[in-house]
């Protein structure tokens, strides 16, 4: 599913944010990120979602050289990922179904499909009753879980999520993640980068830990796959 | 407002975009001026036509009156010069003009006592041609017989007025080209703008998998929206002033401008001017955006 060897990544002249980062994640699995804050996280995450380019090193995604791939090839290749961003990213002029509603209607699917489902996977987070409201007048939680629906309502093979529960009480951020889990029984891969040790401890899965740009893949206590 | 397919709203907030407020009714402006020099372009052409024709293929020999010279009547040479030009080759027909003929000719400059028996009018014969003539030839035959005469084929008149057709379509072109350059030129600030404005959206969009023309075709719709609606503005009053200036043409008492009018064809492009700004702001977004776009990884 994922690649990376020996990836570097630095900003500008300045020193490497990431250094010699080498791991691969299986399809269908499930991985914790982890570190501290500045640690690199959010950038590892980046060059996963595609949103930049290594500054050396080589990355497979999806068996695809992604130094070989062309700019017009990334835009599928990007549908295929879904991303929770930590500020959620939200659009504020549009209406939770419409938030909801991007991926579907940038892969051109059919708009009365599209709203069906979206109404349905907001139901499912519990915003039913929010389907048109915009995010301005959601709670924090509320637009976390639309973010949340909205990077899966495309059935994405890869699902990256950047601190998903860190504008939720537990309860909701346990709910959060059994919606992960069962994307990841379905066979999306999923990598959740988190500081929520109590999380990373009831789901017992392996997680990559970043140090100071320097990866550190720690294996799970019970390993469900090889 | 840029409403997308299907009547839901854009991805992008472009409507309450500053530049968006004026676009509209820059290209209002843009579109009437574009009408106008259009619609100049076509009367002074239509014009001009109706003139050259008129007065290509035709002679029109003048009698002065000569008075106190020792030469015959003016109606004896008027006779003479007409047995003359009925004999020339290439001459189709030869009618002189009564009195009060050339007195109509002339009210426009003279005013009405321009019908006055006093004023030594000369005579005009209409000669009406349909093969090549010889006119050096012709105006000394003409000079022999009706002293006074004077041939006139129009040459001098011919060349001029084509010469100044061609300047005013000319002029006309230059003025739609710099209005269109106006126009593309405000298109692409204004969708720079939307651009800078709406960064931190155009990027979320394309790193959830939008393509580029998906992102552009937000800024056309919306574009096109704007200068439709600014364009018929524009369109309304071109024609409102067009057809005032059009009917003040008509009603002048002395006659010195020929008929104005524009054919049903002729509105009918105008009616296009609106469009075709809607699709030059139409290019014009998609070249921007993507052109923009491809600095994006």
């Amino acid at each position: 599913m994922i690649r990376f060897e020996n990836v570097g990544l630095r900003y500008g002249t300045e020193s490497e944010v990431l250094r010699d980062i080498s791991f691969t994640l299986p399809p269908g699995s499930f991985h914790f990120m982890t570190g501290a804050s500045g640690a690199g996280k959010s950038s590892l995450l980046k060059l996963m979602y595609l949103a930049h380019r290594p500054s050396r090193g080589l990355i497979t995604l999806f068996g695809r050289d992604m130094a070989r791939v062309t700019r017009a090839e990334l835009p599928e290749m990007r549908r295929q990922i879904g991303v929770v961003f930590q500020d959620f990213a939200l659009l504020d002029h549009l209406s939770a179904l419409d938030n909801v509603a991007l991926p579907l209607r940038m892969g051109g699917a059919p708009e009365a499909d599209t709203v069906a489902h979206c109404t349905e996977i907001l139901r499912w987070v519990g915003l039913g009753n929010h389907l048109h409201a915009k995010p301005s007048t959601l709670s924090g939680g509320q637009q976390q879980r639309v973010a949340i629906a909205r990077s899966v309502i495309n059935r994405p093979r890869l699902l990256l999520a950047d601190e998903p529960t860190g504008n939720v009480d537990d309860g909701i951020g346990m709910r959060l993640l059994y919606l992960f889990e069962e994307l990841h029984k379905l066979g999306t891969t999923v990598v959740i980068a988190t500081h929520n040790e109590a999380l990373i401890r009831r789901f017992d899965h392996p997680h990559l830990h970043l140090d100071n740009g320097r990866l550190q893949v720690v294996p799970a206590r019970n390993p469900r796959w090889g | 407002m840029a409403l997308f397919l299907l009547g839901r709203p854009s991805d992008l907030p472009l409507a309450k975009d500053p530049s968006s407020r004026f676009l509209a009714w820059i290209t209002a402006l843009m579109v009437f001026l574009a009408a106008l020099a259009l619609a100049g372009a076509m009367v002074v052409s239509d014009m001009a036509r109706r003139w050259d024709n008129g007065l290509a293929g035709g002679l029109t020999v003048q009698i002065a009156p000569l008075p106190g010279a020792p030469v015959a009547p003016l109606d004896e040479r008027v006779e003479a010069a007409l047995t003359v030009l009925r004999a020339a080759p290439g001459v189709r027909t030869a009618t002189a003009l009564d009195a009060a003929a050339t007195a109509r000719l002339l009210e426009p400059w003279l005013g009405p006592e321009a019908g006055d028996p006093l004023l030594p009018m000369p005579r005009l014969i209409d000669v009406a041609t349909d093969g090549p003539v010889d006119v050096p030839g012709l105006t000394l035959r003409l000079k022999s017989a009706a002293p006074g005469a004077t041939l006139d084929d129009h040459a001098v008149w011919l060349a001029d007025l084509r010469a100044f057709a061609g300047a005013v379509h000319l002029a006309a072109l230059g003025v739609v080209g710099l209005i269109g350059g106006a126009g593309v030129m405000t298109v692409v600030f204004s969708v720079r703008a939307g651009l800078a404005i709406h960064r931190h959206v155009v990027e979320l969009l394309h790193l959830m998998g939008a393509t580029d023309r998906y992102v552009s075709r937000q800024f056309e719709t919306h574009v096109v929206g704007l200068t439709l609606r600014g364009g018929l503005i524009g369109l309304l009053l071109a024609v409102a002033a067009l057809a005032g200036t059009l009917r003040a043409s008509q009603e002048l008492r002395a006659s010195l401008l020929p008929d104005l009018a524009l054919a049903p064809w002729q509105w009918a492009a105008l009616a296009l001017v609106p469009l075709a700004a809607a699709l030059l702001a139409r290019m014009t977004a998609r070249w921007t955006v993507l052109r923009t776009l491809e600095s994006l990884p």
